[in-house]
């Protein structure tokens, strides 16, 4: 068996928006989402003297965030009444009337199990795109993920408009092949 | 008619709705006629698709910059 090795510089590069999604995907909002990363990133510090080697790096910070996004649940609940049984309904006043209707399952639907799905394709596509040389994922997540115009991203990077395209070209084509097996 | 790596970056281009009209033409004429593009350009618009489904997140660079000013405070020195 591998041992690995931690090295915290590489951390933010690295697994950020790795982890970010997987937060995002937990408590919906981004914010939180960004402070729990930051977090799990202090207590990856922190603790990184009993780091065994036995998990790969990204899942030992994983780990840890999954702790974190616990303890977050539990202190939103603590600070409002003791593990009270809340249920919130539509809040917007214009569906006034129709809520007990829509708090019911549609027994006709298949789409269950999509947010599931969802969710782990955009891990899928995440660890691919971790895998891709640092400037090549940072133009696409660029021009995808924050769907940033070229001449912005030029002007960001200082590169070409046609240099652009190649190292999406790139990007694109190594992504295609790395979710060939499980998505396409 | 227009080479196989043209086609191919006009395919990215309309990936992103920046291709321009006469590109697409002459990238549709080419794929009729090329097998390989006409995968690659298939594949490539079901990556699309798969990354709009996935709503995917990212940081955004100063985001990360913050985060690795918080983490580790003394390389501020540079």
């Amino acid at each position: 068996m591998t041992t690995h090795v931690l090295q915290p510089e590489t951390w933010v590069d690295q697994y950020a928006d790795y982890l970010f999604n997987y937060a995002v995907s937990r408590v919906s909002d981004a914010e939180i989402a960004k402070d729990l990363v930051q977090e799990t990133f202090f207590a990856g510090l922190k603790s990184a003297k009993n780091y065994k080697g036995n998990a790969a790096e990204r899942t030992w910070l994983i780990a840890i965030l999954k702790r974190k996004v616990i303890d977050h649940y539990r202190k939103i609940n603590s600070n409002k009444g003791k593990a009270e049984v809340r249920m919130t309904y539509n809040s917007s006043t214009e569906t006034d009337g129709d809520w007990l209707e829509e708090q019911v399952a549609d027994p006709m639907s298949i789409l269950e199990n999509s947010d599931i799905e969802n969710e782990e394709l955009g891990m899928a596509i995440q660890d691919c795109i971790s895998k891709l040389p640092k400037k090549q994922s940072l133009v696409f997540t660029m021009k995808t993920v924050q769907g940033m115009s070229t001449e912005d991203i030029c002007n960001e990077l200082d590169i070409n408009p046609s240099n652009l395209w190649v190292m999406i070209h790139r990007a694109r084509t190594t992504l295609m092949d790395c979710l060939n097996q499980n998505w396409f | 008619m227009i080479s196989c790596q043209e086609a191919a970056i006009i395919c990215n281009k309309a990936q992103y709705r920046e291709a321009k009209f006469l590109e697409i033409l002459r990238l549709k004429f080419h794929v009729l006629m090329c097998k390989t593009c006409s995968k690659y350009t298939k594949k490539n618009t079901k990556l699309t698709s798969l990354c709009e489904q996935a709503r995917l997140n990212a940081l955004s660079e100063k985001d990360k910059l913050d985060m690795k000013e918080k983490l580790y405070p003394k390389s501020k020195q540079e």
